[in-house]
């Protein structure tokens, strides 16, 4: 047996470097476009230059004669066999899907929608063969602003549809019974404000383009694909193609950036796995930048009505949100769920008493949207955190003092919400008190004050964003209400090896998050294992054999609490051993530090590595024990979790030019229990980069054609370290009592919380100047002509 | 995306070049640094049959001292160009635009002469080169000739360059003493384009304003003057008030064009709030 060894030091709460950078940074590793097999083909996509068109004819002749050329093949080719791009979440029982072809057969509905695809010898063949494919399209009338898509005699995007609505769904308090009708609400209204604001449409811009590369073995398949879901596409892929599911396997290599980007099943791997299929040889597509920017799925993209109602002290009364929510041309895989899942948002941390959220989902000729950073929870967010400042106002009170009055009380959790969510944990006072210090708040305000007495060209402006978010998707049950088409529980499985080391296999598969690094810390600890000795596993179908995926804040809340549940299974089976092999009553063994200790007699001990190799060798185990030290356990949570923080920003905004600068940024987040600080403070800079970027730099814009005019990066203004301040982050540290490891999630905390903390800060500095609103990205034109319009 | 096939050669010398140049004929393209040429075949937006790579033709290298001159070789990139003593002494306004020019990485591929030659509107190297009154040095077949940046820069991305020239080289007179410079840009993110750029240089005589010239990036089809402020500035006191009244000339005779960066009257309100900074930065005030 191996010598006992000390006790590790506790992992969880280390800030330790991520042992998986050096080979995601250096880029030697297992990319999907990296990946060469012998024999294989490439594709390229021919991809329409109409936002809404017939398709009359298509000649391929010439592009099939072209050298290096082997197969070109269009929607109708495969229009037998292509099935529909699967979307997962019918929000409502009369949903209106029109399917979404992969290759287009008949009719095209926004601009780069694929309509043929080339196999050739190269990429380069391939490409250049799509210069001589021809295509006859006969032009429809773009469906492009939402409001009069929805209007009577509108064009139709889709020919086999009524009307352009997918569909409404609809809450209100009163009829839940989660609280109070919303109609007395508004009737009774000392004061009622009512806003509109626009949530433009974004572009998740992941820094690896997709990638799929497919081999057809046997009468089966193996996807590579640069996916945040090899599991749901494993199953999508089998529904869609009919292909049996045990005939599937999905890898997800190293996937590098998702930010919901890559949850869908794409038209692009769909199309790959046919054509590989068809064609019988391995086959790969991988993106360009430009492809990506028009046909991989946008964000956002929500008209907001918002009507807020509160007594003159300024207690709130009522919240009513209608949406208009962009679908874009078709539904991917959660489509319409995500204006959905921001419903039980709007809310946040108010205790409203009546509440209404009605959304439209509207078809458009345009990219269908789908997840991005946050779905749903940072349009919620910003529109109450926008219209609480623009009732402060109207009531003539600090914003900060409104909030208050009106967030949950740290000793009223758990607490339950006018939309019925249960938040079990979290403490507003002490996050925002330790915000307001961090920034200098009092002394922001009296130089404030200078600057307008002064009449300063340059005016500061504050802002504020107190929020919450649901994280740790989800309770299976709760999906199911919400007619989601899969749970929300996740998997995984340990394997004790017989040297020691340790095996963790998780469904969770991750595109960046640090997922390998947070994983081993828990299970070093919870196994008494070094941190090195761990290898977790994830992200191809054949090994992790089933999972849920990462999206939602939710690996380390309910995957990271799956392989707590897998490791304790493990130190369960271990025991039984030790008790064996210690020759004691296994109610007298006390594990701790990795050692199996016999209580009052100190030095009978065993370690779990050397319990690893006695179930190897089995030569000594207790009867009807199996020769194995290995685990499996599924967790399905209770509840969400619900991260929180108050971010705060201070802004310098140049009146003359419009020019906004972000002169400091505070952000205090709670998310629980931290397993690594260092990875917890990298998800808040990266996640408020692209929060701030919302409120600042980014829209995809499309002309009156229906052309994406932002179609390369530099006309989609994406912001670098260069353009964003230092950022200051703190924590406090509210335990979730919803999961042992105490845990809420992080992944998306940052974006969700920075976009209105910003706006609101440029809003703040130009109020004086008459100024209520401007649309995002708050550029320096819109400003400037803000400011115009205001003082005319 | 993968450029369309096309013939490449690299010549060593600047002869070699013209001849190249000569034979290829007029759908071949010179590549320089390439940081604007690339993009443009990446997306398949130009499909040149060949490609005369310049980039090893040490002629065309550094920045050499030419009595009341310096002159910048064209294949000198802005990470030289930036860092030169000649320039940096001789030419402020020339390291200082240069230093705004896109990101680290373009800058160290990206060239002096290239930039100019591309003759994009929105490159901050025109107004530079219009306000500083260079030369631009082209070797044809039938020998070397100069050509004034008044004269050089003709419509959008087009130069007075003759379809079988090559830029060997920019003259950039000695910034005299007494004179000052600025060049101020305005752009929404560290790497973008300018929506608006000014480069101004300003002689003082007697707590005066003796003369001015005024260079305007990305107000037009091509780099402007701002003729009408450089008269209005003549002669003005060197004070806030009376600077900001003449810079509000500076968008007059302009033709800004409307785009997703800014609408025509918001660049030529940029004009010449920009211009007021670049003076007032220029002269100390």
């Amino acid at each position: 047996m191996t010598a006992v060894a000390d006790a590790p030091a506790q992992e969880i709460g280390r800030s330790r470097t991520r042992k998986e950078d050096q080979h995601l940074i250096t880029g030697r590793t297992t990319w999907t476009d990296n990946i060469q097999i012998a024999g294989m083909l490439h594709l390229a996509i021919l991809r329409s230059p109409m936002a809404h068109a017939r398709i009359v004819s298509i000649d391929t002749t010439e592009a099939a004669a072209r050298p290096g050329v082997i197969a070109v093949l269009t929607g109708a080719d495969v229009a037998d066999i292509q099935g529909t791009v699967p979307c997962a979440w019918p929000v409502t029982p009369d949903m209106v899907n029109p399917g979404h072809p992969s290759l287009a057969v008949t009719q095209v509905n926004h601009v780069g929608e694929a309509v043929a695809v080339v196999a050739a010898r190269s990429k380069a063949e391939a490409q250049d063969a799509l210069e001589a494919i021809d295509v006859d399209y006969e032009q429809l009338d773009p469906v492009l602003d939402m409001e009069a898509a929805v209007a009577d005699g509108a064009t139709l995007v889709h020919p086999n549809t009524t009307s352009n609505k997918s569909f409404t769904w609809a809450f209100e308090s009163g009829a839940a019974g989660t609280g109070a009708p919303i109609e007395a609400a508004l009737a009774d209204a000392e004061v009622t404000v009512h806003r509109r604001f626009i949530q433009q449409r974004l572009i998740p811009a992941f820094m690896e383009p997709r990638s799929t590369v497919v081999e057809p073995i046997g009468d089966g398949v193996t996807i590579h694909s640069a996916t945040q879901i090899p599991h749901i596409m494993r199953l999508m892929m089998a529904l869609t193609l009919g292909i049996p599911e045990h005939k599937v396997r999905v890898i997800a290599p190293d996937v590098g950036g998702g930010f919901g980007g890559k949850i869908p099943v794409t038209p692009e791997e769909i199309i790959t796995t046919m054509v590989a299929r068809k064609l019988g040889r391995p086959c790969k597509f991988t993106e360009s930048r430009s492809e990506s920017i028009m046909s991989a799925h946008h964000g956002r993209d929500q008209i907001q009505d918002i009507t807020i109602t509160a007594k003159r002290d300024g207690t709130v009364t009522g919240l009513d949100v209608h949406l208009y929510a962009d679908m874009g041309a078709y539904l991917r895989l959660v489509t319409p769920g995500v204006p959905v899942l921001g419903a039980f948002m709007f809310n946040a941390i108010y205790k409203f008493p009546a509440y209404r959220f009605v959304c439209d989902g509207v078809f458009t000729t345009k990219t269908p949207t789908d997840a991005y950073r946050g779905a749903g929870r940072p349009e919620a967010t910003f529109a109450i955190e926008r219209i609480m400042d623009e009732l402060a106002v109207e009531l003539g009170m600090d914003p900060m003092e409104l909030r208050r009055k009106n967030w949950i009380k740290h000793e009223e959790f758990p607490f339950t919400t006018v939309c019925g969510l249960t938040y079990d944990s979290g403490n507003y006072e002490a996050a925002t008190d330790k915000a307001l210090a961090l920034i200098g708040w009092d002394d922001l305000r009296a130089e404030q004050a200078k600057r307008r007495a002064d009449n300063d060209p340059v005016q500061l402006g504050l802002g504020i964003s107190t929020f919450t978010e649901m994280c740790g998707l989800a309770p299976s049950r709760v999906l199911g209400s919400l007619s989601y088409g899969a749970g929300g529980w996740e998997h995984a499985a340990i394997r004790m090896l017989p040297s020691g080391k340790v095996e963790v296999i998780t469904g969770a598969s991750a595109h960046g998050q640090g997922h390998e690094t947070a994983f081993s810390q828990i299970v070093a600890d919870r196994l008494g294992v070094a941190f090195e000795d761990i290898e977790i596993m994830h992200g191809d179908t054949a090994i992790s054999h089933k999972g849920l995926d990462t999206y939602g804040s939710r690996s380390l809340a309910v995957g990271g609490m799956a392989i707590v549940r897998a490791a304790d299974k493990v130190i369960e089976k271990a025991r039984k051993i030790a008790a064996h092999l210690l020759e004691a009553n296994e109610d007298d063994l006390e594990f701790s530090g990795g050692q199996f200790g016999v209580k009052g007699a100190p030095g009978s001990t065993i370690g779990i590595g050397d319990i690893a190799l006695a179930t190897f060798a089995a030569h000594n185990l207790p009867d009807g024990v199996e020769p194995s030290l290995d685990s499996d356990a599924t967790y399905d949570p209770e509840n969400f979790s619900f991260p929180h923080g108050t971010h705060l920003c201070a802004v310098d905004v140049d009146t003359e030019t419009g020019m906004v600068t972000i002169r400091k940024y505070v952000c205090v987040d709670d998310v629980g229990t931290p397993i690594n600080p260092l990875i917890v403070e990298g998800q808040v800079h990266g996640g408020l980069a692209q929060g701030i970027a919302q409120a600042l730099f980014e829209e995809a814009i499309y002309d009156d054609n229906g052309n994406l005019t932002t179609g390369t990066f530099i006309d989609y203004t994406l912001p670098s370290a260069a353009d964003l301040p230092s950022f200051v982050t703190d924590r406090t540290e509210t335990p979730a009592t919803s999961n042992p490891l105490g845990v809420k999630g992080v992944g998306e905390a940052g974006t969700i919380a920075s976009t209105p903390a910003v706006v609101n800060a440029v809003i703040d500095a130009l109020r004086p100047l008459g100024v209520k609103d401007v649309r995002m990205p708050c550029t320096p034109e819109r400003v400037w002509r803000a400011i115009q319009e205001a003082q005319a | 995306m993968i450029p369309a096939s096309f013939d490449y050669t690299r010549p060593s010398s600047v002869a070699e070049a013209v001849s190249a140049i000569g034979e290829a004929g007029e759908d071949a393209k010179v590549l320089a640094g390439g940081q604007s040429l690339i993009p443009v075949l990446r997306l398949r937006l130009s499909a040149p049959t060949t490609l005369i790579d310049i980039a090893r033709i040490p002629e065309l290298q550094g920045v050499t001292d030419d009595g009341d001159a310096i002159l910048i070789g064209a294949m000198t990139t802005h990470h030289e160009v930036m860092r030169n003593a000649l320039v940096c002494e001789h030419a402020p306004l020339i390291a200082q635009a240069t230093a705004t020019v896109a990101d680290p990485q373009v800058r160290h591929r990206g060239t002096f002469g290239g930039a100019l030659v591309h003759a994009d509107p929105a490159g901050d190297l025109g107004a530079v080169a219009l306000a500083m009154n260079c030369e631009f040095v082209a070797q044809g077949p039938a020998g070397e000739r100069r050509i004034r940046a008044a004269d050089f820069f003709v419509d959008y991305l087009t130069t007075a360059l003759s379809a079988d020239e090559l830029l060997t080289a920019i003259r950039v007179p000695k910034t005299p003493a007494g004179w000052s410079t600025h060049y101020e840009k305005f752009n929404r993110v560290a790497q973008a384009w300018a929506i608006v750029g000014v480069a101004a240089m300003v002689r003082r005589e007697n707590g005066s304003i003796a003369e001015a010239r005024i260079g305007l990036t990305n107000m037009g089809t091509t780099p402007l003057r701002a003729a009408a402020a450089e008269q209005a500035l003549a002669g003005v006191d060197v004070s806030a008030g009376a600077i900001a009244a003449a810079s509000s000339h500076a968008a007059e005779g302009t033709h800004a064009p409307s785009d997703l960066s800014g609408q025509a009257d918001y660049r030529e309100h940029l004009a010449r709030v920009l211009t007021r900074r670049a003076v007032l930065t220029a002269v100390g005030v």
